[in-house]
């Protein structure tokens, strides 16, 4: 029944039951949780506003082979769809603001940071996650560049690695990783608070001088 | 962050009047910077017009030069076999900028529009004219929270770097209402090789000179361009020259990739033999919009490419720089950058 509502007249229609009740029940739990905070919500007409927020818009896109049909707010970043309604915790949430590159994922092949876009903007678009990175999925044999991050140590505590494998595979296809240097300039988007970079530039000249394909 | 209304559209007719209808109304290209602005609550829009979907991406030859499309990516552009061959100045600033990541992301409008990078412009809990421009209502120097209007932010008036934390900020043009630096890399090169705006708007079509788009402080610091309401970036506009010999960009950062100028420098030059025929020189990191040095480009044109001409030009180019104590040592680091990037540029490095 929620899915009809979303998909027909939920949407538009100012009039619909849902709206009025979400206008009140949120409103409510406000207040319910922070009195003083909700006051300045409910003084600033932002009631209406919490209300609009659990609006939801329809989003079409493949994700790691999959097409999914889904219903999200515009709001809701890239990032925080995959991870907290498809359950694609790979991508991680490092700094949220697109500093550090723990959310790097591929839309439509090209390496972005997830948290910086908004979901909505991928309609129509092909994500590929860490989970959907290896022939086979997950439960598949490993990237060659997974391969290479194990077999040259890239890593300490990991939280950076699926954003620094996403990129450095992109890096390679985008032909930026005929040196060294080259990688470390092309890499710098990713940020390892280990300091494990040698070896993660070591893991990427392996990639690319044994030819794997990528 | 704080919901908003969100729309699309695949005609520029639609995106202007899409927010031109409603106060508040953002356009959304690559997001790198607004969706930042509105997690921090810098900017609360009411509705996002996404213009993604736009056909404005295409980077193509024209009679006079080439246009790039409003929201072709900055990678695409950096990488694109046209830009590198004849305006190699922009590939390098471009590639000089944000991240590999980030460039996928970005466009050149967007790039155009960023905000700038001044951490009291970012922090609703410190003064800042840019931000939480003095209205009706809200005192200056106020530091109770108010609304401005729909689609603004919170927080306090007055400038916050003016005698606080400035290692960052302006030494040309800035005023006592604001100090705040451009951001942009990709701008210094697209003022530098003379470009020019294409814009559209509910009132119609014209052309901005790239040196006229963004704007000095002034006592508006809340504006940082001159594109009136509803209007929309459509391309940019690049005149062919007889620079890609002699190009070069050069920014000085805190660490080697990923960080923004303190101070960069971009060149571009014509030479026969050791003479300059013609040169372009732009600087970032030192005022609230893209610095032309056109003193500097002056006494050069027609002088032989020397260390003690690039001194002479780098001092007239210093003219009228004023430092406000952190950032005093651009004083001494921007000369220094000019006469080292015109070396580079002309290969007597």
């Amino acid at each position: 029944m929620a899915d009809n509502e979303r998909k027909g007249n939920g949407f538009d229609n100012d009039n619909s039951p849902r709206r009025i009740f979400l206008k009140k029940s949120s409103a409510l739990a406000a207040w319910a949780l922070t009195p003083t905070v909700a006051m300045t919500v409910v003084d600033n007409g932002l009631h209406e506003k919490v209300a609009l927020a659990v609006e939801q818009m329809p989003l079409w896109l493949t994700i790691n082979g999959k097409a999914q049909q889904l219903s999200i707010e515009p709001r809701v970043t890239l990032l925080d769809l995959l991870r907290e309604q498809l359950h694609l915790t790979g991508t991680k949430k490092g700094c949220d603001h697109g500093q550090c590159g723990a959310c790097t994922v591929h839309v439509d092949g090209q390496r972005v940071n997830s948290c910086l876009t908004l979901a909505m903007t991928t309609e129509g678009c092909t994500v590929t996650t860490i989970e959907g990175l290896a022939d086979g999925g997950p439960t598949g044999t490993l990237h060659p560049m997974q391969e290479a991050f194990i077999k040259q140590d890239g890593f300490q505590c990991g939280y950076c690695t699926p954003g620094q494998i996403m990129s450095a595979v992109a890096c390679i296809r985008e032909g930026h990783a005929n040196t060294p240097e080259e990688v470390r300039e092309y890499m710098s988007g990713n940020i390892c608070r280990c300091g494990a970079y040698a070896n993660i530039v070591d893991a990427i000249m392996d990639v690319k001088k044994g030819g794997a394909k990528v | 962050m704080n919901p908003f209304q969100f729309t699309r559209v695949t005609t520029p007719k639609a995106a202007i009047s899409a927010v031109t209808k409603e106060k508040g109304t953002y356009f959304l290209a690559g997001g790198t910077n607004l969706i930042d602005l509105m997690k921090r609550e810098v900017v609360i829009p009411e509705r996002l017009v996404d213009i993604n979907k736009l056909p404005l991406a295409t980077i193509e030859k024209t009679v006079t030069g080439l246009r790039i499309g409003a929201t072709a990516k900055n990678s695409a552009v950096a990488d694109n076999e046209l830009v590198k061959k004849y305006f190699p100045l922009l590939s390098q600033a471009l590639n000089a900028g944000a991240s590999a990541q980030l460039r996928n992301m970005a466009t050149v409008g967007g790039n155009m529009m960023q905000r700038t990078r001044c951490a009291y412009f970012y922090d609703n809990s410190m003064p800042c004219n840019k931000r939480s421009p003095v209205q009706t209502g809200g005192a200056a120097g106020s530091t109770e929270r108010f609304r401005a209007d729909k689609g603004q932010a919170n927080g306090p008036t007055g400038c916050g770097a003016i005698g606080g934390f400035n290692r960052m900020h302006a030494i040309f043009g800035a005023s006592e209402k604001c100090i705040a630096v451009h951001p942009s890399d990709m701008c210094i090169a697209l003022v530098a090789l003379d470009a020019t705006v294409n814009v559209s708007g509910p009132k119609g079509d014209r052309k901005i000179p790239f040196g006229e788009f963004h704007r000095l402080p002034g006592d508006k610091p809340q504006q940082d361009n001159t594109l009136q309401p509803g209007e929309l970036i459509m391309s940019v506009d690049l005149p062919t020259n007889r620079f890609s010999d002699n190009s070069h960009y050069l920014k000085v950062r805190d660490r080697a990739s990923y960080a923004f100028a303190l101070v960069s420098v971009g060149v571009a030059l014509d030479m026969k033999g050791n003479t300059i025929r013609d040169v372009r020189l732009a600087m970032g990191g030192v005022a609230h919009k893209p610095w032309r040095l056109t003193k500097a480009e002056d006494f050069l044109r027609g002088k032989p490419a020397t260390e003690a001409n690039f001194k002479q030009a780098a001092a007239l180019a210093m003219q009228g720089a004023k430092g406000y104590g952190e950032n005093d040592f651009k004083l001494t680091l921007a000369p220094n950058s000019i006469i080292d990037a015109l070396k580079t540029a002309t290969k007597t490095a």
